[in-house]
């Protein structure tokens, strides 16, 4: 075969195969959305044009099923842990790049081992210290617990951002006479914005995605967050599809939108953070 | 993922000129000491919400406690179980299996269409199939889950697909079957990490040089030796990559499992995710569920390292 007739076979071989994985993922999405515009109480019909378009679906899931107030509890955890971790992992990733921190070698290490420590292994104890604390089914056990999971990434994140500032940057700052904590916010964050932007888009995705921490620290029905009020809505028996659909489509919706407009952050951010390790 | 080195920031010290010598100690340990405030609010919450409630875990790991009355020390006895209990080495066994559909399908899928992608002429398009291919990734595993439970029900759309192209008699209840319910439930995992492995392989071509892809032609090299030979060794860094992302997934699996079968039926899917949850919070067995906990903390760390080790070493 001739270079020629090889190029040409790719040529189509290519678009075929991106095909055939756009539709493989799509499809699932789409047999949701079209179970979510069925009237209510239709039964599973697989991939079928619904009877009209039955939007009350998503009105009964906003209120009769309780996913407005569901989503609520997890804007707060998410409003409470995004704004914290991102800032948390600055400062410590900014001084483990660019200061002469006791033991910053050893202190790093032990941050990354986080990477490494699955949530099964926390959540147990969590639940019975955070009770004995009387921190279980409250906004700031949850969003500590998040905190602390989400922070070796964010470490590793922030502290390779700020290796690859210029070191003369941060020299001239000091000649300047600007003590470390304005040479970090008036010097390094104005060209800081990508990485930080970043950090909170992938925090905000993965705390509003998280199970089982909110499965097990929150017991309250009427405080739990969207995803374990789905998982737990999904458990009941005679579930009414088009109901649970409209309600996944809620639930999903603040990923979904802040993924498309921040997408470039997100994508890039989880390849090059696991490059970089 | 184990860099354990910082690049350290000394000052420069110039002898002779400057502050006497112990009023430069002093500035220095001033400096180190505000250093070690910037890592405080970081290191803070990690120990006290990460790492010591491991710590505390491999300690309740010793005992037998059912998370109501006095714990009784027990040795290493729930190790023991861990080891010999036929219900847990059955979760071992099917987290194994998982590494197969979150791992190595998706690696190969990846790899196979990003050789085929990577090098065609035109790049219309791509940025909008990397958008879509990604969004497995974002959504919450719980609506996955939700998802794909109507994908293989019994009047689902895999078996409406099935019926529509005349293979009626295959139809299942895919995640009621003892003999599909695993492999169906992999297959959901392949679904949320394919796209993030093709599009890092994506992203890792694009580093290759086209004039190693030329030179290798020129040698007579065919579109399968040139895929062993050219894009899978200098692919290396991102199979490693994708290899720790997808083994940790596939042995700490929860969300999706939970959902879907719930480790059902019988025992066909459970996996150490769902009986550390059983048997904690349900089984008054929180010795054992720490024992396992701390087992499978274990194998993640070594199985992490093992693929570390195997990145860096020469092709």
């Amino acid at each position: 075969m001739t270079a020629r007739q090889a190029r040409q076979q790719r040529d189509v071989a290519a678009p075929a195969v991106l095909a055939v994985f756009v539709a493989v993922v799509l499809v699932p999405f789409l047999s949701l959305l079209l179970a979510s515009l069925q009237p209510a109480g239709t039964p599973l019909t697989g991939l079928a044009w619904p009877d009209g378009v039955h939007l009350e679906n998503f009105v009964h899931a906003w209120s009769a099923a309780g996913f407005g107030p569901l989503l609520r509890s997890s804007a707060v955890i998410a409003l409470a842990v995004v704004p914290a971790a991102v800032l948390c992992a600055t400062l410590a990733g900014y001084a483990l790049a660019t200061m002469d921190v006791p033991g910053g070698g050893k202190l790093y290490g032990y941050v990354l081992l986080g990477l490494s420590i699955p949530t099964e292994v926390t959540v147990i104890p969590l639940y019975y210290d955070l009770r004995a604390l009387g921190l279980t089914n409250t906004v700031p056990g949850l969003a500590l617990a998040e905190i602390a999971a989400f922070m070796p990434f964010g470490v590793f994140w922030m502290r390779a951002h700020f290796a690859t500032m210029p070191r003369s940057l941060i020299e001239a700052a000091r000649l300047d006479g600007a003590s470390s904590w304005t040479t970090l916010w008036r010097v390094l964050m104005p060209s800081s914005r990508p990485a930080v932007t970043t950090l909170g888009v992938l925090y905000f995705v993965w705390s509003w995605n998280q199970f089982l921490l909110p499965l097990i620290l929150i017991q309250d029905p009427a405080k739990r967050t969207a995803p374990a009020g789905l998982g737990f809505f999904t458990g009941q028996y005679n579930v009414d599809v088009p109901l649970l659909a409209a309600a996944t489509l809620i639930v999903i919706a603040p990923v979904v939108l802040v993924y498309l407009f921040f997408q470039r952050h997100f994508i890039n951010g989880v390849l090059s953070g696991a490059l970089k390790g | 993922m184990t860099t354990t080195t910082t690049p350290r920031a000394t000052p420069p010290v110039h002898k002779g000129t400057g502050p006497p010598a112990g009023a430069r100690t002093a500035t220095r340990r001033r400096r180190r000491a505000v250093a070690l405030l910037y890592v405080l609010p970081a290191l803070l919450p990690y120990t006290l919400f990460a790492v010591l409630p491991a710590l505390h875990t491999a300690y309740l790991s010793l005992f037998d406690w059912d998370g109501v009355t006095l714990p009784t020390f027990v040795g290493f006895d729930n190790y023991r179980r861990v080891a010999t209990d036929p219900q847990l080495r059955a979760a071992a066994w099917h987290a194994g299996a998982l590494i197969v559909f979150f791992s190595v399908l998706p690696i190969s899928l990846g790899l196979v269409s990003a050789a085929l992608v990577a090098r065609r002429s035109g790049r219309r398009g791509t940025s909008l199939i990397r958008t879509l291919l990604f969004l497995p990734q974002v959504i919450p595993l719980v609506a996955v889950a939700i998802i794909w439970r109507w994908v293989y029900a019994e009047d689902g759309t895999l078996n409406q697909a099935l019926r529509a192209i005349g293979l009626g008699h295959l139809t299942d209840s895919w995640l009621g079957s003892f003999t599909w319910s695993l492999p169906a439930v992999g297959l959901i995992g392949t679904w949320v990490v394919a796209g993030l492995c093709m599009v890092l392989f994506l992203s890792g071509t694009q580093r290759i040089d086209q004039e190693i892809y030329e030179a290798a032609r020129m040698d007579g090299a065919g579109p399968v030796r040139e895929f062993w030979s050219v894009t899978v060794p200098l692919l290396r860094p991102e199979i490693a990559v994708a290899l720790s992302i997808t083994v940790i997934a596939a042995l700490s699996s929860f969300d999706l499992i939970y959902i879907t079968t719930g480790g059902g039926p019988g025992n066909s899917t459970v996996v150490p995710g769902i009986l550390i949850y059983r048997l904690a919070f349900g089984g008054g067995a929180v010795g054992l569920a720490s024992a396992l906990a701390v087992v499978l903390t274990a194998v993640i760390a070594v199985a992490v390292v093992v693929i570390n080790r195997l990145s860096r070493e020469a092709p």
